[in-house]
Parts: structure tokens; C-alpha cells; sequence
């Protein structure tokens, strides 16, 4: 509830569009990412009247996308909006990306009028139906009269518990019908919805007790911190007990990255010295995270020597991959706090715990993310042969494409926002590149599409993040497949004047795709390479009225970042010509363990 | 290890108490096929509450499997309560039609006896065919029905198994 929506006293009569609307102000909505079509002529309409901000996006995807971003980037609930059939289903992989990472966001459609349903009529899909197994809950609207009830029911599920996007199907003539209903009137009431916040007494006592015999003890966290804000508590109890923390991708954020005890992210692209942590560890705490198979690998060999302590809001993620020998079920901010308050009164029995994270800070040393030692590392030869790298012989310069090293860029971009700013990104080896060196300090700053791996979420979700943060520092890292999924928002971002800057890593090919095909299919480069036919990104980017800069040397890379954050008044995108043949390193293959990893 | 064999081979009997609102079974349903969890039965019914639906299911696995059953049910706004009866004294039904050939006369009295002793009782009689219906649990359907597989079945419909548990507990 905001101030900007004063409660109407005892029941008003509105149309079911106004209706709507009403409820999203009194949610606290003020912005919302949409795209008209026929059904929805009556809600625009009402719209038109409405102090609420509609951000007209130039592809239903985008609104979805950009909703999600801002839920990232605020902690707020995301609203986009679509029109009945393609613009339903134009929205489904924003849903679905929404639903693997646990995102808040409520997907308003329009569909035919009630009597045309089921008739195949004009722009009709059966989009509950559709998006059933990618919501938390969906509702297909077909009385007015339980419209107010139902935005109210749709905000307090997607906002709870585990959070979740959720769908209401809007019928046309539910949306011209009348609504009569006394707004203060109106309670939640679900009896099939309950969530647990606190965690069981006894399971804290035995979540402690572990905590407090481990001699190898690691914190294990996801976006669960993150959604249940509970990054505080996390940092007391890790200095508590001074213990090492790994994140999942979805748990940058959770905990300050250039914290001595943060450990990186763990799994297939994680740090070497999280993963061995993992492997040693004879305690491995998660909160907030599932034991995703990208952090697991082979789920047998993962965390071998640990006990398991599983804290989580949603029962369904305990033992549903590892045997749990401790399970929470509750909200993250609370159970941690919870864990604090038992810890608190048996100081005398806290462990010693610096010779183990004297044995994690060694394997940080002996096996370094190479870029953070020596971002001028590009070529390790230094041959200084910047325009015929070819000639210097070093593995590491044979780049068709371009020269530059990506993660080197991602390092300055770092190094240049001090990692203040909020990073977006898309799908793909920059995103690893950004999961590893960009480090963030605290929570809704990396704004990522993990459980889906949705290409083309980093320019929309960016565009989402910038209008929920206006004046803080927005970037999109982004590569050139993913970019081209939804280039289109270019316009979107030109139009409201979102000083967002576009890092594009370009190495003219899908480069995830083709370091699998090196690595595992004999470098038989199938459908990887982009070169041929991609458009000239500095051409593109200003025909939508956006700044573009062209870098194709390493030197010019710290030069051409400055330069990008001096423009306040419009995106701009920086195409970096690349290095196609770097690999992302780091490597566990997938279903394989500690012991496979690829680290040269 | 033991424990876990046999439990492999269990079928578990689960009643969910559902909201009666449209979608609900196929909220449900689409949960089981998209887990990879297999159904063996499935029967709806609303209950002594007009706004609730008891689905009485038979699902085939071992006990982890079940438990993920449970909380991702748990997980659908709709679903209000989740029960499995594995460990219950429970009361088991099956309703059955089976279409049966009559055209030899010489094995109608044999097949009449047959129906006879499971109880069972003919509710259409026509020329060639008869239809004869019987309730009861699972393992008698089962038998009556490989008895009259050698009378020549034409078809025949289960409706899956319905239970209520004994006594003032609630199912």
C-alpha cells in the first residue's frame, strides 16, 4: 500500500479496467511494462486516467523480461502486461524465466470476451492452460465482481513464501463489466496457502549444534537471501563463526564478494578454491538455494565428506536432490536470525575455525581466477603485437574475431564502478565472465537469468532495473547472440532516456556453444559462428538513437568505459571486438566433479 | 536396503482435498506428468463440502518419491490437504462395468454363478452381450475380471479406487 493511493471509504462502483488498476495502486504499483492489442482496448483506455506509469515496450518478451529486472533490481513485486493470444504467449518465456529464479512478478492478459472462449476466436490462446506449469498460481478471470479479490490474492502469492510469478487471464468483457466492492473490506483467504516463515525450534537447536562441532563448515547460499532479505544476518553469521561462504549465481549479492571469508561462486563455472572448499567440507550449510545441477554436477560425488543443512521456504527443495541430514523449512531472514539467537548465548563453545579458512584462503592463492591477479594479462607474453596478434605465438592472442579479452573488459567495467553498479546480463560465456569478475557488494545488484538461461533477458531486464533505480548506475553485459534476441528494446531504453551502458562482448560467434564443441565434440564448430551476416552494432544501436562506441584494442577498453559513463541522457552500447577462441575457465563438465575440473 | 525393495513395488493411496474450482485437475494432473511421477488411478468426486473436491489417487514408487508427491501438491494454491493412506485402516472401493459375449448359452449359467459368488450383478442383458457390474477392492475386480476374460470381455471401465479411513479419523 502507497500513500499515492488514498482507500476509497465503503464500497465504490468501477469498471472492471479501473477496477484493476485500483488494485495495482493499492499493491504500490506505479510502473508497469506493456503492449496493447484489441481485448486490452478497455483497460488502456482506463490506463489513459491512471497515475500509473505504463512503459510501452517494443516486444511482449521485453515486458516480461523488464518487469522481472526491475523485480531484481527493487525487491518489489514486476507487472507486465499483454494483449490476448500471440501477446500472451509472447510473455511465456519471461514467465517461465521468472519461475525458475523465484521472481515476484504478476503477468496481467487480455483474452476474448467469457461467451467467445473456447471457440478459436480471433487472437485467442488458452493461456492459463499454457502457463500452468511455469506460474505459482493463475487465475482466468470470468466475473468482474471477483476482480479486486483476485489482483489482492495474485500480489500476496507472488510476493510470499517462495516467490513466483503469477498469471491473471483478463476476459474483454470482464473488463467493461461493473464492480461494486468495498476496497478496506478485503482479505486474503487461502486455505491451501500457508507459508511457513519460522523455523522449527528443535531443527535451529540442531542446525547450531552443527555449526558448532564442524571443523570444515561452508555456507552455501542462493537467492533466497536475496528474496527474503536476509543478507544481514547472513554476514553476522558467517563473521559469527567466521565462516567461508560460496553463492550461486542467483546468490551474488547475498554476501559482500570482496568479503576475505566469500569464497566465489560455486558449480561449472565457479571458482576452484569454492568447489574444493565444497569437497572438503564436513558441514555444508544452503540457504535459500536447491542444489541446482549446474552447482552439483554429479549429485554422488558433490559435497562427499558433508553433512547436510538444508534452510528453505519451500519443503519441496528439501530432499528433493541431496539427503538432508538437517532440514529448515522457513524464510531465510528469519531462520538465520533464529540460528543467531541460539548461537549467541554458547560463545564459549564457537569453534576455531582459521585453520580450515586458512586452508580455503590457500587455494584461492594457488588456483586464482586469472584475471582479478592481472587484468593486463590479455596476452602472457606480453608481446605488445597488438594489431597481428597472430604473430606473437601465445595461445592466448589467436582471436579471429577481435583481440580483446572479455574478462578483462567485465574486470575494468568492475574496477571503473568500484562494483556499484547494477549488472544485468544475458546468456552465455560473458555472463560467466561477469558472474566471475564482476563482484558485487550487496543484494539486487546482478540481475541474471540463471534457472532458465534465457537469451535476451540482459537488455530488457537492464531497461526493468534502470526505471525500478533511476539514479544509480545501470550496466548490460551482454554478447552478440543474445543481444539479437531483443535488440529491439534499444527503442524502449532510447525513448525514456535510460543512460543504460551496453557492454557487448563480441566475438562473432555463440561462444558457449563453440567452447562445448571444442571441448567435448572435437571442435566440429556446428551453427556457432554469427560473423557472417551480424550487424554492425555501432550502426545499429545509433539508428535507434543510442551512443555507440567501437573498441578493438585492449588498450582503448578502460578509455572507451569512461567515456560511456559520461553520457547521462541515453543508452549506449560499446562493441568490443573479442576474442572468439577464449574459453570460460574454470571448468566442472557437466555431471562430472571436483576432481574433472578444467582449470587451464 | 530390504525396507527399500519393498517399498519400490508399493502402490500408495493418497486422497488431496482440493478446492472445487475449474482447473484444479488439471493443475494436478499436469503435476504428476511433468515430475515424472506415474498415476495409476485417479477418481474426483465434490465432498460433503460443495467447495471442495476429495481426488482419491494411486500412485506407483517408492516412499522419497511420495514424499515429493505430498509437498509439491502442497506447493498448488488449490490443494488443501494432502493424505496418504499407506499407513491407514482404510475402506477400499472400485466400481466396475464389464461388457461380457453371451452369444454361447451353454456358458451363460456358468458365468451367472461366477457373478454370483463375487457378488457382482448383471444390470443389462441383451442378445449377444451383458453387462455386469461389481464393486469391491482392487484385488477382487482384479479376479472377477480374469474370470471373465474367458467368456470373451467386449470392454470394459474401472473407476479407480476410492477410499475413506475407518473410524472418526478423517480421510
Amino acid at each position: 500500500m502507497t500513500s499515492s493511493a488514498p482507500p476509497p471509504r465503503g464500497a465504490i462502483r468501477m469498471t472492471g479496467a479501473q477496477a484493476l488498476l485500483h488494485g495495482l495502486m493499492r499493491e504500490g504499483v506505479d510502473l508497469v511494462f506493456g503492449y496493447p492489442g484489441g481485448v486490452l482496448l478497455p483497460l488502456y483506455d482506463a490506463l489513459h486516467d491512471s497515475p500509473i506509469r505504463h512503459i510501452l515496450v517494443r516486444h511482449e518478451q521485453g515486458a516480461a523480461h523488464a518487469a522481472d529486472g526491475y523485480a531484481r533490481a527493487t525487491g518489489k513485486v514486476g507487472v507486465c502486461i499483454a494483449t490476448s493470444g500471440p501477446g500472451a504467449t509472447n510473455l511465456v518465456t519471461g514467465i517461465a524465466t521468472a519461475y525458475m529464479d523465484s521472481i515476484p512478478l504478476v503477468a496481467i492478459t487480455g483474452q476474448v470476451n467469457t461467451f467467445a472462449i473456447g471457440k478459436d476466436s480471433f487472437q485467442e490462446a488458452d493461456i492459463t492452460g499454457i502457463t500452468l506449469p511455469i506460474t505459482k498460481h493463475n487465475y482466468l478471470l470470468k466475473d468482474a465482481a471477483d476482480l479486486p479479490s483476485v489482483v489482492q490474492e495474485a500480489f500476496y502469492i507472488a510476493r510470499t513464501g517462495r516467490p513466483g510469478p503469477v498469471l491473471i487471464d483478463l476476459p474483454r468483457d470482464v473488463t467493461v463489466g461493473t464492480v461494486e466492492v468495498d476496497w478496506d473490506e478485503l482479505t486474503v483467504q487461502l486455505r491451501g496457502y500457508r507459508p511457513t516463515t519460522r523455523g522449527n525450534t528443535k531443527m535451529i537447536r540442531r542446525v547450531a549444534d552443527e555449526l558448532l562441532t564442524a571443523r570444515r563448515p561452508v555456507l552455501y547460499v542462493g537467492g533466497g537471501i536475496i528474496r527474503a532479505n536476509a543478507a544481514q544476518e547472513l554476514t553476522m553469521l558467517a563473521h559469527m563463526l567466521h565462516i567461508p561462504v560460496t553463492a550461486t549465481l542467483m546468490g551474488k549479492g547475498a554476501f559482500p564478494e570482496t568479503d576475505p571469508l566469500f569464497l566465489g561462486v560455486l558449480g561449472m563455472h565457479g571458482t576452484a578454491y569454492a568447489n574444493l572448499a565444497v569437497d572438503q567440507a564436513d558441514l555444508l550449510v544452503c540457504i535459500g538455494a536447491r542444489f541446482d545441477d549446474r552447482v552439483t554436477g554429479d549429485v554422488k560425488r558433490f559435497a562427499p565428506h558433508a553433512r547436510i543443512v538444508h534452510v528453505d521456504v519451500d519443503p519441496a527443495e528439501i530432499g528433493k536432490v541431496m539427503h538432508t541430514e538437517v532440514p529448515v523449512v522457513g524464510d531465510a531472514k528469519m531462520v538465520i536470525s533464529e540460528i543467531i539467537q541460539e548461537l549467541a548465548p554458547r560463545s564459549d563453545a564457537f569453534p576455531d575455525n582459521s585453520a580450515w579458512v586458512a586452508q580455503t584462503d590457500a587455494w584461492k592463492i594457488a588456483h586464482p581466477l586469472m584475471w582479478n591477479l592481472d587484468p593486463d594479462r590479455f596476452c602472457e607474453k606480453q608481446c605488445g603485437e597488438r594489431e597481428k596478434p597472430e604473430k606473437c605465438g601465445s595461445t592466448r592472442c589467436h582471436g579471429k574475431h577481435g583481440t580483446i579479452k572479455a574478462p578483462a573488459v567485465v574486470h575494468e567495467i568492475w574496477k571503473a564502478t568500484e562494483g556499484q553498479a547494477i549488472v544485468a546480463t544475458d546468456v552465455g560465456q560473458h555472463q560467466m565472465w561477469a558472474m566471475q569478475y564482476y563482484l558485487v557488494h550487496e543484494p539486487h545488484h546482478f540481475v541474471s537469468s540463471a534457472g532458465l538461461g534465457t537469451m535476451g533477458f540482459g537488455l530488457p531486464a537492464a531497461i526493468g532495473a534502470q526505471l525500478g533505480n533511476p539514479d544509480h548506475e545501470v550496466w548490460c553485459i551482454s554478447g552478440d547472440g543474445s543481444l539479437q534476441m531483443n535488440s529491439q528494446e534499444l527503442a524502449t531504453a532510447v525513448i525514456h532516456k535510460l543512460p543504460i551502458r551496453i557492454a557487448l562482448l563480441n566475438n562473432g560467434c555463440l561462444g558457449m556453444v563453440r567452447q562445448w564443441q571444442k571441448m567435448f565434440f572435437g571442435q566440429r564448430y556446428s551453427q556457432v559462428g554469427l560473423d557472417v551476416g551480424t550487424p554492425d552494432f555501432v550502426k545499429l544501436a545509433e539508428a535507434y538513437g543510442a551512443a555507440a562506441i567501437r573498441v578493438i584494442d585492449q588498450a582503448d577498453v578502460s578509455a572507451a568505459i569512461a567515456q560511456a559513463r559520461s553520457i547521462t541522457d541515453r543508452p549506449v552500447l560499446i562493441d568490443f571486438l573479442c576474442d572468439a577462441e577464449e574459453n570460460v575457465l574454470p571448468m566442472i563438465p557437466a555431471g562430472k566433479s571436483v576432481a574433472d575440473m578444467i582449470l587451464e | 536396503m530390504t525396507l527399500e525393495l519393498l517399498d519400490s513395488t508399493m502402490k500408495h493411496t493418497i486422497s488431496v482435498l482440493v478446492e472445487n474450482r475449474p482447473g484444479v485437475l488439471a493443475r494436478t494432473a499436469g503435476l504428476f506428468s511433468r515430475r515424472g511421477f506415474n498415476i495409476d488411478s485417479l477418481a474426483v468426486s465434490t465432498t460433503e463440502d460443495p467447495n471442495t473436491s476429495r481426488m482419491t489417487i494411486v500412485v506407483d514408487g517408492p516412499a522419497s518419491i511420495l514424499e515429493q508427491i505430498s509437498k509439491q501438491l502442497y506447493k498448488l494454491i488449490d490443494v488443501i490437504k494432502v493424505m496418504d493412506h499407506t499407513e491407514d485402516d482404510v475402506v477400499t472401493r472400485e466400481l466396475a462395468l464389464f461388457k461380457v459375449y453371451t452369444a454361447d448359452a451353454a456358458k451363460r449359467a456358468e458365468m451367472m454363478q461366477i457373478i454370483d459368488i463375487f457378488r457382482a450383478k448383471i444390470v443389462d442383458l441383451g442378445d449377444k452381450t451383458i453387462i455386469v457390474e461389481a464393486t469391491g477392492g482392487c484385488e477382487k475386480i482384479d479376479a472377477l475380471e480374469h474370470l471373465l476374460e474367458g467368456y470373451g470381455i467386449k470392454e470394459m471401465v474401472r473407476s479407480g479406487r476410492v477410499v475413506l479411513v475407518r473410524g472418526t479419523k478423517t480421510t
